[in-house]
């Protein structure tokens, strides 16, 4: 299913449902993991699943996405450059907190675009130089167009969205490819208690397969289910007069 | 600890039947998280896959998934012991273990039953008569209890608990992990005998006289009648060895890879009936080849897996499966009451198998020495009557019914037909003394 083997893999956010699925996908390919996550020793038991089901080649660093400043020296501290890199760094939020106060707005957004852009951003410039290397920018269905239920939340990946489209422009030519995924909803542990329509509800290995495959095919964007480039090409199209009276 | 939760609108085993309406179901990834859900919730009962058939993992208040519980901890390659949390299925142990030349040493119909599932059923497999119920290979298990203690079970410590807990429904506590037994195989494949039976006396001699064979189960026609009575195909196996397959092979332990196919809509009612039933299973006997042949593990032990979903034949009001054990010496009269009753009934039943069980193991487990009968019928009222009249062949003569595949049978059964039960209560009183895991089955059944 993937020529991952081999490669060595970073996963910035492993610690996610999504993240985990990955993680597991990437280990049956024959990948080395690098696991990066907040409190990474949390990990130790999927390290050990991943190490024992896949007889994987697990490493788990710890990582703060919002210590901008410090994203080269935690590059350098990996030693060789990842072959492949996979941020799926995020932070939905609560849209009524973000809505009223400035300060869990700012951590969404700084959790959702400043800090995966800084650090794929770097990763970007490293490999440009070595002219080869996979950079994965998982990013939402949510910044096709601001929505009143996560603005805030979605604008941000909007800007994501924004930096990875330039980002793989820029790149075009240099052995480097971005990609970028946009989930749509997903069963995990972010959208536990939400009411999410099944057909539009993704498992978290689904998203792990379509990540793998779009990699395998050097694809662009990636629509996990792709009913939802039809759902969001119609939002999108809804002229903003229309648009704003609608409940969508 | 933030848990996840969600309302599902509609929860239901494998049979579909019954129905919990806008269940609330948690989900615990690891100990920290079960252990955060015992605390919180007054009363709730742990799920694994949800392919027990009835009401048994779910809880009238909560429901407590450990589908997220899945990763293997540890693997001793001189023991073959398997160390994993309780939401791991076995098909994930199978895929990652027999290419490395292992197989679990017990295993129901199904491989997408979880560890922690398997253990609270204390499931048999078609190597009962030899191997026992999974609960026989399992070293250790740690569980945590109504009070927010982890404590570790084996036959040797806290040995009552860990006898209550082997088919004990998930009622002493929530099963975290479990360190069990693999054992060993050269190939991924099975070779299988198969013989034609032209009636229960016959089948019965031949269960008898093949206790040797490692694996045996016979398919029933359960819809032939008079001298046909209890006609079947009896299939026997063994693990293949190296030297068995073909030449060539060069890869003994790994499978080609397969299609499965899905179950797209709930089959409508009228699919199922006497004649389409009568006639599949007609053909079905008369097309089985008699003799041996070699194949795969997975076709072998679980022909109905790839057809996910097949649950679906039976529509939308679901099924119901009734299993019962009876005691050898009563077993030949009581089968013949129970083939007569059914094939009287003319009710379809395409699942009808027929087992020889080994020794009784655990307090709450299903298995005794004796024949085990599994039929699948429509949930529909005639059903539910002709269940009750199966019920009462089963209590006449000694047996038990089988509480994995239960959703509907009474209580007055369930306390004959398990001597231990007054025994499994009091271990449960003393772990558990408010009833903290309780289910649809424990609240109808009494446990």
């Amino acid at each position: 299913m993937t020529a991952a083997s081999s490669q060595t893999v970073l996963i910035l956010g492993a610690a996610s449902d999504i993240g985990l699925a990955l993680a597991r996908a990437y280990a049956r390919g024959g990948a080395r993991l690098i696991l990066a996550a907040r409190d990474a020793r949390r990990l130790e038991t999927d390290a050990a699943d991943l190490r024992l089901r896949s007889q994987a080649e697990v490493r788990l660093v710890d990582f703060d996405v919002l210590d901008i400043a410090g994203a080269g020296a935690f590059l350098d501290g990996l030693g060789d450059l990842p072959d492949v890199a996979v941020s799926m760094v995020g932070l939905l939020g609560d849209q009524a907190a973000s809505a009223t106060d400035p300060l869990t707005a700012d951590l969404v957004m700084r959790s959702n675009y400043n800090g995966p852009a800084a650090i794929l951003g770097e990763l970007a410039q490293r490999m440009e130089k070595r002219g080869s290397g996979i950079l994965i920018g998982v990013s939402s269905v949510a910044g096709d167009r601001g929505r009143a239920t996560n603005y805030v939340y979605g604008s941000a990946k909007a800007g994501f969205t924004a930096f990875l489209s330039g980002l793989r422009q820029r790149l075009q030519g240099t052995g480097v490819h971005v990609i970028t995924v946009k989930p749509g909803f997903v069963d995990t542990r972010m959208t536990a208690g939400m009411p999410l329509p099944k057909p539009l509800t993704a498992q978290p290995a689904e998203v792990a397969d379509a990540i793998l495959r779009a990699q395998a095919k050097g694809r662009d964007v990636v629509y996990v289910r792709p009913v939802w480039l039809l759902v969001m090409t119609i939002i999108r199209l809804l002229p903003e007069a229309v648009f704003k009276r609608t409940r969508i | 600890m933030a848990l996840t939760e969600q309302t599902q609108a509609s929860l239901s085993g494998w049979g579909n039947f019954p129905r919990l309406r806008d269940a609330r179901v948690l989900r615990a990834r690891g100990e920290a998280e079960m252990r955060a859900a015992i605390a919180q919730e007054r009363s709730l009962i742990a799920r694994g896959n949800g392919r027990s058939y009835g009401d048994p993992a779910m809880g009238s208040r909560a429901t407590l998934s450990l589908l997220p519980s899945d990763r293997l901890m540890a693997f001793d390659a001189d023991s073959g012991v398997l160390t994993c949390e309780a939401g791991v299925m076995l098909a994930d142990i199978l895929d990652v273990f027999v290419p490395r030349g292992w197989f679990v040493p017990v295993t129901p119909g199904t491989k997408f039953v979880t560890v922690g599932g398997a253990i609270a059923s204390n499931v048999h497999g078609k190597n009962h008569h030899g191997a026992g119920s999974f609960g026989n290979h399992v070293e250790s298990l740690t569980l945590a209890l109504a009070d927010g203690r982890v404590v570790r079970c084996s036959p040797q410590e806290n040995a009552d608990l860990f006898a209550a807990t082997c088919g004990g429904m998930g009622l002493t506590g929530v099963i975290v992990s479990a360190s069990f037994r693999l054992m060993r195989i050269e190939t991924a494949y099975i070779r299988q005998e198969t013989h034609h039976a032209a009636n229960l006396e016959t089948v019965m001699a031949m269960f008898e006289a093949n206790q040797a064979w490692t694996y045996s189960v016979a398919w029933i026609d359960c819809l032939a009648r008079g001298p046909d009575l209890g006609r079947s195909l009896l299939y026997l196996g063994e693990h293949a060895r190296a030297d068995e397959l073909p030449a060539g092979n060069g890869q003994p332990l790994v499978l080609p890879p397969k299609a499965t196919r899905r179950v797209p809509i709930d089959f409508p009612a009228f699919a199922l009936n006497r004649w389409s039933v009568r006639a599949f299973n007609a053909l079905y006997y008369r097309r089985a080849q008699a003799g041996g042949s070699l194949i795969d593990y997975d076709s072998y032990f679980y022909p109905l897996d790839a057809i996910l979903e097949w649950n679906r034949i039976y529509g939308r009001p679901g099924f119901l499966q009734f299993q019962c054990v009876l005691p050898k010496a009563t077993a030949a009269a009581g089968l013949r009451l129970l083939l007569d009753r059914v094939a009287r009934s003319g009710r379809a039943s395409f699942l009808a198998v027929l087992k020889l069980l080994g020794k009784q193991d655990g307090l709450l487990s299903f298995p005794m020495e004796g024949y085990t009968l599994a039929l699948d019928f429509p949930a529909d009222t005639g059903t539910l009557g002709l269940m009750l009249e199966l019920d009462a062949i089963t209590a006449d003569h000694g047996g038990r019914p089988y509480l994995a595949k239960d959703s509907r049978c009474g209580a007055t059964l369930v306390r004959q037909g398990y001597p231990h039960l007054g025994e499994f209560q009091s271990i449960r009183a003393r772990v558990d003394p408010t009833g903290k895991f309780s289910s649809l089955q424990s609240e109808r059944l009494g446990l």
